[in-house]
């Protein structure tokens, strides 16, 4: 039988979630500091426009915040057996991984956000498209965050493992979808992968936002589309998984 | 229907059939024990039961609610302490009881309240508000009980509850099930304690090799294994020597367990009256004289080897 699920049930998980896990080492090391030094090494002895600035911080930092917990929640519950309870409780796994995107979410949506305004005060720059940015960084806060619990529905308890298929997925990604580059000055092949990146669109849409030129549809439309998808993905496999965590 | 209802349960791993074939009913008001050794399907019958696990074949019901087409409706109706202490360590005990209860749909004001009520009874009110981390294995597993009653199921399943704790949290526990039983709550027990499923169950079922080996009440599973009833003597003095108590006719076998003697036979009744009349004739002393017939374990042993 098919319940739609109840969004009371995912913010109890996304308050537990926010009270337990994000105060941990991987978020401030891998969420916060990380991109940052990561940005910065990059940046150091190269001239970059002040919107390229803005563009490319944006994305890293509403990326490595989104992904820096959401995939190994599963791993670290499967091993301390507090998964077996959320199973054994009246909930669905579908209001399970949506309470564990809107804690990741929350996180990410409030980190970058203050990064963001931050980073473009400091430059001097301000959105012409203030809501469009910031509707850009809930989308994408959400659409990265369903990413991760994706990625945490391979069946192990050890968040090394996890750590490091999603170590495969994040830095490579960074380098095809405009952060660095800009996408129409990476190869044939750069630019088709680049299209297959929700980052991409973010990074665009961000650009949109403080410039005004071009249109966001395509962004927003985007971003959309690979929430729906990652999170459909998240749902389905995290359902053939979960019997080999109990 | 009872409480819970398992029909022809089947469950396969790989090339493994886990569950065989269960089939059991667990009536309203009653603790219901379910034993059986490690690896005989136990856990994989209770994830099917309570809605965890797909059956490949079979049904369950909760209630009269079909577990396999409503799992969330049927997992609403009761309550469930695992045997692994599995509360969020990081967040407090009143934390633990909360999220709880926000998982079960309980009001907040509600919610509050049985909290503090829960926390009392099961002796953790001083420490509601310190995080899990530091409790001892007792006052998690009294932690997990609390929990699993935040919205008062109508039925309870308790895997291995007394598993590894101290004395006084074992006797509090006890306690604890049989009270909610004489309030009405009905108790699925999963234990590998004989004598305590013995002590506590109303009916017990034993599970080999994925398939039901039995079910039926604690004293009418003893009383289908006849070859061990036997009496207990204890005379004073030490010089009786076991050669003396070979002579007696009801007496088949003979065991020295400590100061005192186990004397096999089919009729411990007559083997009383012998050891009196023995004991008369020696001007022995008799300190304490027991009958006793098998004991659940030896049935659970009789049922699951050979």
């Amino acid at each position: 039988m098919y319940r739609i699920p109840r969004l009371g049930k995912s913010l109890s998980i996304a308050k537990k979630d926010l009270k337990i896990y994000y105060g941990k080492g991987p978020v401030v090391i891998f969420g916060i500091l990380l991109p940052f030094f990561f940005f910065f090494a990059f940046l150091v002895g190269r001239e970059m426009p002040p919107l390229s600035l803005v563009a490319g911080l944006s994305g890293m930092a509403i990326w490595f915040t989104s992904t820096s917990i959401s995939p190994v929640i599963a791993p670290w519950e499967t091993r301390t057996k507090t998964l077996e309870r959320l199973v054994f409780s009246p909930i669905s796994v579908t209001e399970m991984l949506i309470g564990d995107i809107l804690g990741s979410m929350t996180l990410a949506f409030s980190i970058s956000a203050v990064t963001i305004f931050a980073v473009a005060a400091i430059l001097g720059m301000i959105p012409v498209n203030f809501l469009t940015l910031l509707l850009g960084i809930v989308l994408a806060s959400f659409c990265f965050s369903a990413i991760g619990v994706l990625i945490s529905a391979l069946p192990t308890d050890t968040t090394s493992d996890i750590m490091m298929l999603s170590t495969l997925i994040k830095f490579p990604l960074i380098f095809v979808s405009g952060i660095f580059i800009p996408v129409e000055n990476l190869p044939g092949w750069g630019t088709i992968i680049s299209q297959l990146s929700p980052l991409t669109y973010f990074v665009d849409l961000v650009r949109f936002s403080f410039s005004g030129s071009g249109s966001p549809w395509i962004d927003i439309a985007a971003l959309f589309g690979f929430s729906l998808f990652f999170l459909l993905a998240a749902d389905f496999s995290h359902r053939r998984t979960l019997p080999k965590r109990l | 229907m009872g409480s819970i209802e398992a029909n022809n349960l089947v469950k396969e791993f790989d090339d493994l059939r886990a569950v065989d074939g269960v089939t059991f009913e667990v009536n309203q008001g009653e603790i219901f024990g379910f034993l059986g050794p490690n690896g005989a399907g136990k856990t994989t019958t209770v994830r099917m039961i309570t809605g965890v696990l797909k059956p490949d074949s079979g049904r369950a019901y909760i209630d009269g609610v079909d577990v396999t087409t409503d799992p969330l409706r049927a997992k609403e109706r009761i309550g469930i302490a695992p045997e692994e202490a599995n509360c969020y360590i990081d967040l407090t005990a009143r934390g633990n009881m909360h999220l709880a209860g926000e998982l079960y749909g309980v009001p907040k004001k509600k919610r509050k309240e049985k909290s503090v009520e829960l926390l009392d009874q099961f002796g953790l009110a001083d420490r509601a508000d310190s995080k899990v981390k530091g409790f001892s294995k007792g006052m998690k597993q009294r932690l997990i009980l609390g929990m699993a009653l935040i919205n008062n199921p109508p039925i309870l399943f308790l895997d291995e509850p007394t598993a590894g704790l101290d004395v006084a949290s074992q006797r509090l526990i006890k306690e604890r099930i049989r009270k909610l039983n004489r309030q009405g709550k009905t108790i699925f027990l999963t234990t590998h304690n004989i004598s305590e499923a013995d002590k506590l169950c109303d009916r017990v079922a034993i599970i080999n090799k994925g398939q039901i080996a039995t079910i039926d009440s604690p004293e009418k599973l003893k009383s289908t294994i006849q070859s061990t009833q036997s009496a207990l003597v204890s005379f004073s003095g030490n010089g009786l020597g076991r050669d003396k108590l070979e002579d007696l006719g009801a007496v088949e076998e003979i065991e020295k367990e400590g100061d005192k003697y186990r004397l096999y036979g089919p009729d411990p009744g007559e083997i009383v009256e012998e050891v009196v009349d023995f004991a008369r004739k020696e001007n022995l002393k008799i300190i304490s004289l027991n009958t006793s017939g098998p004991s659940l374990e030896e049935v659970f042993t009789h049922l699951t080897t050979g």
